[in-house]
């Protein structure tokens, strides 16, 4: 069930450091990779049906084949913001591989010309910060990084930005201005980064675990990597798993496996007694899913798609019948409300909105209109933004009351039922 | 207007290189500010206009980064300060209980620095540890995982808390 491709040697704590890792076969695939024409890497990534790890899955060939073709400056920037409640796997691949990434990284770099990249790393990460420093400096002093890598000719430069403390700069656009020394606000797109980003060279803004994964497609090709995943959704993919289950943590499988797979088998089921309400299957901007549908969805993006809802950064969150889930969307819409950086006015007014609305119906003063009123206020504030933050807000809010209508109607009528608790009763 | 404010000769020496470590001196603003929170526990008004004599950089810009982002204190807080999680994974496994139970333990409302300037609590967002719910950060480093109320106490204890 599970494959360990990126994860093989996650359990050994002396990956991390230059020495174990190339025990294990690190930076031969940068060895071969520099003697490749860096449009045949392009191919070979998009012959792989890689998609974007880091939340709205688009194909990653395709991303890099954006770029304009002639030779102005253009920089890669890692994202290792990873702020999507309930996802943890880009800290995991950072403490346990770095140089899994930096490997990757520059492999990608050179595909695309880049000569300078940035990992962005969220401030609150101290141990990513200083792993990853550390690789950096290690894959320097190696000449892994630095002029001439490997003798063959190409030129790289790496360093660490960090962030301090913006679920925004998680969005590409919004990274860019932190990145630039600006509030870390979202940009209109148009332009894209591809084409216009840090400091308006193209830039390839792409996720921690994204950019690992080029490293393993590049040492068995795209054909090997396809083995792994659906037609559409191919190769593997780490899932944070947190919530009810026995097991939580992150753990690498292949895209298409069954979410009851996921949870009874390889994290260990819920606790005795319990019964599956609900999940989150891609962090919380995923609309959530109920006990039915999660028994019976695969985990790749057409799957949840259709459902509905979505992979987003493989964050599943597992709740069992113990909960409330007027209780669980008032944690969600005070985050994104929290987070909201406020340039748009569907955005900033409706998360305030919506934050208030279920919080007054968890708090016991809700009223009848009200769960129309959500589904309203989420309508409103949907494909009218600069960025999608507002939409990662909407789609949690319609989808709770909706699946979970009685327990919202129950809280209504009753008023207060304690955290924890359940309204039917 | 005059500061009596100041940073370490590292600290100066810190900003300096950073202020030429991006292609911008703007990218420089974040790690200062970092710089001088680490040096003073907070960010102070005088350490803005501090930073934005010594960065060149006009202060307006400087105020307007410092307060898009959560992990600046633009007042102080607590020599141990805690960071408690309450987001879902969080909040369904005790983290909001948490947060109470060391408010009470240390006698400090939340948000606020206890009266000894030694503690303050408060709740924050998904710190990216949601398989060892409930857990906090202190000092905005140190990650204390798989919680309860007495193991969170004690551990801080033992860090001085
Ligand atoms: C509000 C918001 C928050 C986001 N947060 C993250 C994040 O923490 N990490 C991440 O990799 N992508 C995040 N994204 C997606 C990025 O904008 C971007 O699509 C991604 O980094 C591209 O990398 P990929 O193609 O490798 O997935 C976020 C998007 C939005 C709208
Ligand atoms: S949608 Fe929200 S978070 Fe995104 S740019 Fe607009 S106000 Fe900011
Ligand atoms: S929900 Fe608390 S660390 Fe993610």
């Amino acid at each position: 069930m599970q494959v360990k491709l990126l994860s093989e040697h996650y359990d050994k704590p002396e990956f991390q450091a230059l020495g174990g890792y190339e025990r294990y076969g690190g930076y031969v695939v940068l060895a071969k990779a520099l003697k490749m024409d860096p449009n045949a890497i392009i191919e070979e990534v998009k012959a792989s049906g890689l998609r974007g790890r880091g939340g709205a899955g688009f194909p990653t060939g395709t991303k890099w084949s954006f770029l304009p073709k002639n030779g102005e400056p253009r920089y890669l920037l890692c994202n290792a913001d990873e702020g999507e409640p309930g996802t943890f796997k880009d800290r995991v691949m950072m403490e346990k591989a770095p140089h899994q990434l930096i490997e990757g990284m520059i492999i990608s770099a050179f595909a695309i010309g880049s000569k300078k990249s940035y990992i962005y790393i969220r401030g609150e990460y101290t141990d990513s910060i200083r792993i990853v420093g550390q690789a950096i400096q290690e894959a320097y002093k190696a000449g892994y990084l630095g002029k001439n890598i490997l003798g063959l000719g190409f030129d790289h430069d790496m360093d660490i930005y960090v962030g301090a403390g913006a679920y925004i700069v998680g969005e590409e656009t919004g990274m860019i201005s932190s990145l630039e020394g600006l509030k870390g606000q979202p940009k209109l797109k148009p332009p894209f980064p591809a084409v216009q980003g840090y400091l308006r060279k193209p830039t390839i803004v792409n996720n921690v675990e994204t950019l690992a994964a080029v490293k393993y497609i590049i040492r068995d090709g795209a054909s090997s990597y396809r083995k792994h995943g659906t037609e559409k959704s191919a190769g593997t993919k780490l899932f944070s798993v947190s919530g009810n289950v026995q097991r939580p943590g992150t753990y690498e499988v292949p895209l298409g496996l069954p979410l009851k797979v996921l949870i009874n088998d390889i994290c260990g089921g819920l606790k005795p007694g319990r019964k599956l309400k609900a999940v989150i299957p891609g962090g919380s901007s995923a609309p959530v899913l109920t006990g039915d549908e999660a028994n019976k969805v695969t985990m790749d993006y057409e799957a949840l798609a259709q459902m509905g809802s979505m992979l987003g950064s493989g964050a599943v969150i597992v709740i069992d019948d113990s909960n409330c889930m007027v209780d669980i969307l008032s944690t969600i819409m005070h985050f994104y409300h929290h987070e909201s950086c406020g340039q748009c006015t569907p955005c900033r007014e409706g998360t305030g909105w919506l934050n208030k609305i279920v919080h007054r119906i968890a708090d016991g003063h809700g009223e009848s209109k009200d769960i129309d009123l959500i589904k309203k206020v989420s309508e409103q504030m949907m494909g009218k933004t600069i960025c999608a933050l507002s939409d990662a807000a909407a789609m949690p809010a319609i989808s709770f009351v909706t699946k979970f209508r009685d327990e919202f109607e129950a809280f209504i009528k009753k008023g207060q039922i304690g955290a924890g608790g359940t309204a039917h009763a | 207007m005059a500061t009596t404010f100041n940073l370490s000769s590292e600290g100066l020496a810190f900003v300096k290189k950073e202020l030429g470590r991006y292609e911008t001196p703007y990218s420089a603003i974040i790690p200062a500010l970092f710089r001088v929170q680490k040096e003073h526990g907070w960010v102070s008004p005088d350490a803005v206009i501090f930073l934005s004599k010594t960065m060149n950089l006009p202060e307006a810009h400087i105020n307007e980064v410092l307060r898009f982002y959560t992990m600046f204190n633009t007042k102080p807080v607590g020599k141990f300060h805690i960071q408690v999680c309450t987001n879902i994974s969080c909040a369904m496994n005790g983290g909001r209980e948490l947060a109470q139970a060391l408010c009470k333990h240390y006698n400090v409302q939340e948000g606020q620095v206890s009266a000894d300037g030694k503690v303050s609590v408060s709740r924050v967002e998904c710190l990216g540890s949601c398989d060892t719910a409930p857990m906090l950060q202190v000092n905005m480093d140190s990650y204390l995982e798989g919680l309860t109320p007495e193991t969170a106490i004690k551990k801080l204890k033992e860090m001085g808390a």
